[in-house]
């Protein structure tokens, strides 16, 4: 298990980290989400040993690692790209790590052709790296990352930097890496549905703090924070207020609140509500009319302008979202409850308050 | 030669452009297209006889005995004249323990700077410079002051050999271009990714350094190794002034002292030397660019 405890990074006056408490199980995949300088990039060079915290300690399974360098840690790192050295061949590249080790030249040799076989790549062990597309350089980084029989793998950003096919396929085929040798993971990503699709656990980061730890359904669904509503998924800011029995009323429809801690009756609010769980039906009556029409493929994204200017993004399948440019639509809300975020309190309001 | 051939290369290329630019006037091309050629071989000839003209000079010079005869005469005297001989291996150990030396101080020096010390980049490169900035006679006059005022246990352990005595100061008057080299190297790999994961595999720094960075510098290095190589086997003002019997001074003794023939004859020796090992770099260079990229090392 690993376990970071009030883990500090400060770059000067910059706190990277500003206190991080997180567990990851034996063999769960926690993916550590966010925008870039969120810190997530820092916790895992921590966690490599690239990086030394400023505050706070790292344990494996109950032992603290954090001075132990980064070539004592038995981890395995896959880097965003180019971390394969070039004067080796791929066989040589998945095989340094067990020479590393000690390893004779015949085991290590033997192994690597094992972890090329269970990378798909057994065929391009004589070649080297600059001979390869950027999918196969990063498969050969996972084989040789795993190659050490590392405790954790430790994955910065592994798949940024190649195109949508090999990606979505990529992620997939680590996943299941993964799942099969049961090693604890610790995935950083900005992209979401990489997070969402392949993790046990999705943390979200902002500004050196985790915002939400939990499975990838309940980030997005209920979201514990008005920037993880946000970061995580589109989202309509409606506004509303809150009832008496914790509820608010939006669009004319009452949702209960999610997050109603520290929120009193009559506080100003705005519900965070994904485009998917809004719902329009053709109606010449209705509040709005679609002012924004995007076709995604399995979907169509609507933008609907309600006749108070206010906008609201619908998600629809595409087959039942035969409505154009134009039309008039009624807007109603399939969710039973939702987070809400503080309303943004306009800067006279905020002066007066600040003199009162 | 190579040079001439580039150039004109590069203005072939040029004016295959502007035809291609400008359809229009056939004429004035093809009159334009005359007249750099005729540069073209001027500035080829006049260079090759700036350049050739000694070269072969010098070695028909160094063909000539002292009876008037053509014959070797001189270049088995290098090997027999005890002085020269004794010179031109002075000046390769120092020459080679200078090369590793240089590269057992710079490249820790640059992968830690551009690691875990970026803010030095800019005092770096002024310190680097100075060697060039300040003028060798400085240098080779302050040396001389503190030979002759040192305490006699300074003066056993650095001044009394030359290979103690100069292989510091070659090193550091090497360190204008050996720094550059491997800076410019360095630049060109992903260093920080390198280095990680190396790190992560379990390697130690001085594995690091040795197995995954050196390598995939290499060209950087035999460059930094090859000018700190020619430096040494040409620097002659500060082991002259502090009385160093190098390559170079026996050059101008044997020169001065009659043996103009066999000095001329080393000066060939060590320019052929020289240029040996020069092509040898263009040579791996290439090789790495090639498909069995860097198996060199």
């Amino acid at each position: 298990m690993i376990r970071f405890e009030g883990v500090k990074r400060l770059y000067g006056a910059v706190a990277a980290l500003a206190g991080l408490d997180l567990e990851i199980e034996d063999g769960e995949l926690v993916a550590l989400l966010g925008p870039s300088g969120c810190g997530k990039t820092t916790a895992l060079r921590i966690l490599g040993g690239f990086d030394q915290p400023t505050a706070g300690r790292v344990l494996m399974d109950g032992r603290d690692i954090t001075g132990v360098p980064a070539n004592k840690r038995d981890m395995g790192m896959v880097f965003q790209a180019y971390s394969l050295f070039p004067n080796l061949d791929v066989r040589n590249n998945v095989a340094f790590g067990l020479r590393m080790r000690g390893q004779d030249k015949p085991t290590r040799l033997r192994r690597a052709d094992e972890l090329l076989e269970l990378v798909g790549l057994q065929e391009a062990a004589d070649r080297y790296p600059y001979q390869l597309s950027g999918g196969q350089q990063q498969r050969v980084a996972i084989a040789r990352a795993l190659a050490i029989e590392p405790k954790v793998l430790l994955l910065d950003e592994p798949l940024s930097a190649l195109d949508a096919r090999v990606r979505a396929q990529l992620r997939g085929e680590i996943r299941s890496l993964q799942r099969r040798l049961g090693i604890t993971t610790l995935f950083v990503t900005h992209d979401q549905s990489e997070a969402l699709s392949m993790a046990d656990r999705v943390g979200v980061m902002h500004d050196g703090r985790l915002e939400q730890l939990d499975t990838p359904e309940n980030v997005y669904r209920r979201p514990a924070t008005a920037f993880a509503a946000e970061f995580v998924g589109a989202m309509n800011r409606l506004p509303g207020r809150i009832g008496d029995n914790g509820e608010v009323q939006v669009l004319g429809q009452r949702l209960q609140v999610l997050n109603i801690e520290g929120r009193g009756a009559g506080t100003p609010c705005l519900a965070l509500l994904r485009p998917e769980a809004v719902s329009v039906v053709a109606d010449s009556a209705g509040a709005g009319e679609i002012s924004q029409r995007t076709f995604l493929g399995s979907s169509v994204r609507l933008e609907v302008t309600l006749d108070d200017g206010q906008r609201v993004l619908v998600e629809a399948s595409s087959h039942s979202a035969n409505l154009d440019l134009g039309a008039r639509v009624g807007v109603r809300i399939l969710a039973e409850s939702v987070a809400v975020a503080d309303a943004v309190v306009p800067q006279a309001a905020q002066s007066e308050a600040a003199a009162a | 030669m190579s040079f001439g051939a580039a150039a004109g290369g590069i203005g072939a290329g040029s004016l295959l452009a502007e035809i291609e630019d400008e359809p229009q006037p056939q004429q004035g091309p093809a009159r334009r297209q005359g007249r750099p050629r005729i540069w073209r071989v001027t500035i080829l000839v006049l260079a090759a006889i700036f350049f050739l003209g000694p070269i072969i000079a010098s070695i028909k010079y160094s063909l000539i005995l002292n009876s008037g005869a053509y014959g070797i005469g001189n270049y088995t005297a290098i090997i027999s004249n005890g002085a020269i001989r004794s010179a031109l291996i002075t000046s390769l150990e120092i020459a080679g323990i200078a090369a590793v030396v240089v590269v057992a101080l710079m490249l820790p020096t640059v992968v830690l700077v551009r690691l875990r010390l970026p803010k030095l980049t800019l005092l770096m490169e002024g310190v680097t410079v100075l060697p060039i900035v300040v003028p060798p006679i400085v240098i080779a006059a302050g040396l001389a002051q503190l030979q002759s005022s040192a305490p006699e246990w300074l003066i056993k352990l650095w001044f009394n050999s030359p290979i103690t005595g100069l292989t510091p100061v070659y090193v550091v008057l090497a360190m204008p271009f050996s720094y550059r080299a491997f800076d410019t190297g360095v630049r060109a790999i992903d260093l920080r990714t390198l280095v990680d994961a190396s790190r992560s595999l379990g390697a130690s720094w001085f594995t690091t350094l040795t197995r995954v960075v050196l390598p995939n510098v290499q060209t950087a290095v035999l460059g930094a190794v090859f000018l700190t190589v020619a430096f040494c086997l040409g620097e002659v003002v500060i082991s002259t002034i502090l009385l160093y019997i190098t390559l170079p001074v026996e050059l101008i003794q044997a020169s001065q002292s009659g043996n103009a023939g066999t000095s001329v004859a080393l000066s060939v020796v060590s320019l052929v030397f020289v240029f040996g090992l020069l092509f040898s770099l263009s040579f791996l260079a290439g090789r790495r660019r090639g498909t069995k990229a860097s198996r060199v090392i």
